[in-house]
C-alpha cells in the first residue's frame, strides 16, 4: 500500500474526521447511538454505502452530464441504501427494526453526498472506494465513542451485556436518563470536537467575528 | 459542448441509470423477500409466545420458536358479532388466518370503521372489523390460552402488543409490547420484565362483567390493579386505556363473553 492510499484511508479518522472537522452526518449520530450494537450496524451500513457509492459514481463520472450530476449521484446512493436496508431486513431483522428509518436516511447523510461530490467526481474508482471506507471509519469512530458512553451510562450495559447493575434490578447504579435522549449526544459530540481541536490545534477555526476596537473615543459618550 | 452534455446524451444517461438501478433493486427485493417474510413471521410468533410467557429471548433457543408456536391456532374474530368467522365467511372475505395482517387492515376502508371521539379511548382513530386471536387448545378441545392483539396511543406514538389470557377469558397470563416509541428508561419500561411480571394472575372483569383491570400509580395490590410506571403517567394511562378499549364492548369483550358462556 503506497503512502498515498494509506493516507486516504487513515486521514478521515482523526485528521479530517467527517463529524469532528467537517461537522457532517451529525443527525444520524444522535439518533442511533443509544445502544452500541445499533450504532455498530449503522457504522457498517454507512461505510458500505459511502464506499460503494464513491466507487460507482467515480466509475461513471466521465459519462455524467453536468446538468443532472447531483440527481445521478442521488439515484446511485438511494439504490445502494435500499439494497442495504433490504439486506438488513433479511439478515438482521431485530436491529433493522431498531434502526427503522435511519438506514433509509443514509440517503440524505451529508457524508455520502459530500464525498461523492468532493472526492469521487475527481478521482479514479479504487481510490474513491478507499476514501469512502476511510470516511465511513471516521464516522464510525465517533459513533462508537458516543454509543459506548451513552449505553454505558444510560442503561448500564455494553452491547446488551449488563456492566453496571441497575437499582431497578437490585444493583447500585442509577441510570442517567439524559444519556438516552438526543441532547446528550450533542454534549458528547461537542466535547469530542473540543478534545480533537485542542489536541490538533490546526483544526481550530478562525473566529468568524471579533469585536472591533472602538472607532470613536471613549470620552465622546 | 460535448455529446454527454447534449439533451440527447442527458436523456440517454438518465434512462440507462434508471434501468440499471431498478434492475438492481428489484432483483435484491425478489431474492431477499422470502428471508424477510420468514423474519417477520418469526418475530411475530416470538412476541405472541413472549406475551403468553412461553418464550424468553435469553433462554429459549431460536430453533424452538416454530415448535412452540405450533400449539397456537390463529383464528379470525368478528369483533362486533364476537364470534369466530367460519370457513365460508373467511373465503368470501378472502382472509387467510395465517397471513392476515390486522395492523395493515386498520386503514383499509373495507375492513375497518372510523371510531367516534368518545369511543376512541385508545387513540386509534379506526378499528378493524376482524381481528386475529391465537388459541391454544388441549387434547379435549378445551381452550387453554387466548392471545389477543392490543394497541393504543401512549405518549409518543401507538404502542402495539399482545395480551395473553387463560381459557376462562378473564385471568391474565401475560402482556408484551413489540412496537412502542415511549421514552427510553421511563415509558419504555413497558418492556421491562419486572413490570410485566405484575400482570399474570390479574383478572380483567369484575363480577358484573365490566372491565375492571386498570393501571394505577401506586396500585398493584388488588386483583384488578397493576402498578403504573414511575415517571411515565401518560404511558401508563395509554396502557390503561387500551386494556379498557380492547377488553370492552368495542374490542374483544363480546367475543370473550361468548367464548366463556358456550
Amino acid at each position: 500500500m503506497s503512502v498515498d492510499t494509506k493516507s486516504i484511508l487513515i486521514k478521515p479518522i482523526f485528521a479530517n474526521n467527517p463529524i469532528g472537522l467537517q461537522i457532517l452526518g451529525v443527525c444520524s449520530a444522535l439518533a442511533v447511538t443509544t445502544s452500541l450494537k445499533v450504532a455498530l450496524v449503522m457504522c457498517v451500513a454507512l461505510t458500505v454505502v459511502t464506499a460503494f457509492s464513491n466507487f460507482f459514481i467515480s466509475t461513471v463520472r466521465n459519462y455524467m452530464p453536468n446538468s443532472i450530476r447531483i440527481i445521478v449521484q442521488m439515484t446511485i446512493i438511494a439504490s445502494l441504501v435500499i439494497v442495504v436496508d433490504m439486506i438488513l431486513q433479511a439478515f438482521a431483522y431485530a436491529i433493522s427494526k431498531q434502526l427503522s428509518v435511519f438506514v433509509g436516511l443514509i440517503i440524505t447523510n451529508c457524508i455520502v453526498m459530500g464525498r461523492a461530490e468532493a472526492f469521487a467526481m475527481k478521482n479514479p474508482p479504487v481510490v474513491s472506494f478507499l476514501d469512502g471506507i476511510g470516511n465511513g471509519l471516521g464516522y464510525s469512530v465517533v459513533l462508537i465513542i458516543v454509543g459506548t458512553i451513552r449505553e454505558l451510562f444510560g442503561s448500564g450495559s455494553l452491547l446488551g451485556i449488563q456492566i453496571l447493575p441497575l437499582i431497578s434490578n437490585g444493583g447500585w447504579y442509577q441510570p442517567n436518563g439524559l444519556m438516552l435522549l438526543a441532547p446528550s449526544a450533542f454534549f458528547i459530540i461537542g466535547f469530542l470536537i473540543w478534545v480533537l481541536r485542542s489536541t490538533r490545534t490546526e483544526q481550530m477555526e478562525k473566529d468568524e467575528f471579533r469585536i472591533a476596537a472602538h472607532t470613536v473615543a471613549e470620552a465622546s459618550h | 459542448m460535448s455529446s454527454k452534455d447534449s439533451v440527447g446524451g442527458t436523456l440517454k444517461v438518465a434512462f440507462l441509470l434508471c434501468v440499471v438501478c431498478s434492475i438492481v433493486i428489484s432483483s435484491a427485493a425478489v431474492i431477499l423477500k422470502p428471508l424477510q417474510e420468514a423474519n417477520k413471521t418469526l418475530d411475530r410468533n416470538k412476541n405472541i409466545l413472549a406475551a403468553a410467557g412461553m418464550y424468553d429471548p435469553a433462554v429459549t433457543p431460536e430453533g424452538e420458536v416454530a415448535d412452540l408456536f405450533a400449539q397456537f391456532t390463529p383464528r379470525i374474530v368478528d369483533l362486533d358479532a364476537g364470534e369466530f368467522l367460519d370457513e365460508t365467511q373467511l373465503s368470501t372475505l378472502g382472509i387467510d388466518p395465517a397471513t392476515y395482517d390486522q395492523r395493515a387492515m386498520q386503514n383499509e376502508p373495507e375492513l375497518s370503521d372510523a371510531l367516534a371521539g368518545d369511543e376512541d379511548i385508545a387513540g386509534l382513530k379506526r378499528r378493524v372489523r376482524y381481528a386475529t386471536v391465537y388459541i391454544v387448545s388441549d387434547a379435549a378441545g378445551e381452550i387453554q390460552d387466548i392471545v389477543v392483539p392490543i394497541s393504543g396511543y401512549g405518549l409518543w406514538g401507538t404502542m402495539y402488543g399482545y395480551l395473553a389470557l387463560e381459557g376462562d377469558g378473564n385471568t391474565v397470563k401475560g402482556i408484551g409490547y413489540y412496537d412502542q416509541k415511549e421514552t427510553p428508561g421511563l415509558g419504555g419500561e413497558v418492556t421491562n420484565p419486572r413490570w410485566k411480571a405484575q400482570w399474570p394472575g390479574k383478572e380483567v372483569y369484575d363480577e358484573n362483567g365490566d372491565v375492571a383491570l386498570s393501571v394505577i400509580k401506586g396500585g398493584g395490590q388488588g386483583i384488578h390493579q397493576v402498578d403504573g410506571l414511575s415517571g411515565a403517567s401518560l404511558t401508563s394511562r395509554g396502557v390503561d386505556n387500551m386494556i379498557e378499549f380492547w377488553m370492552g364492548p368495542m374490542g374483544f369483550g363480546p367475543f370473550l363473553k361468548n367464548l366463556t358462556n358456550s
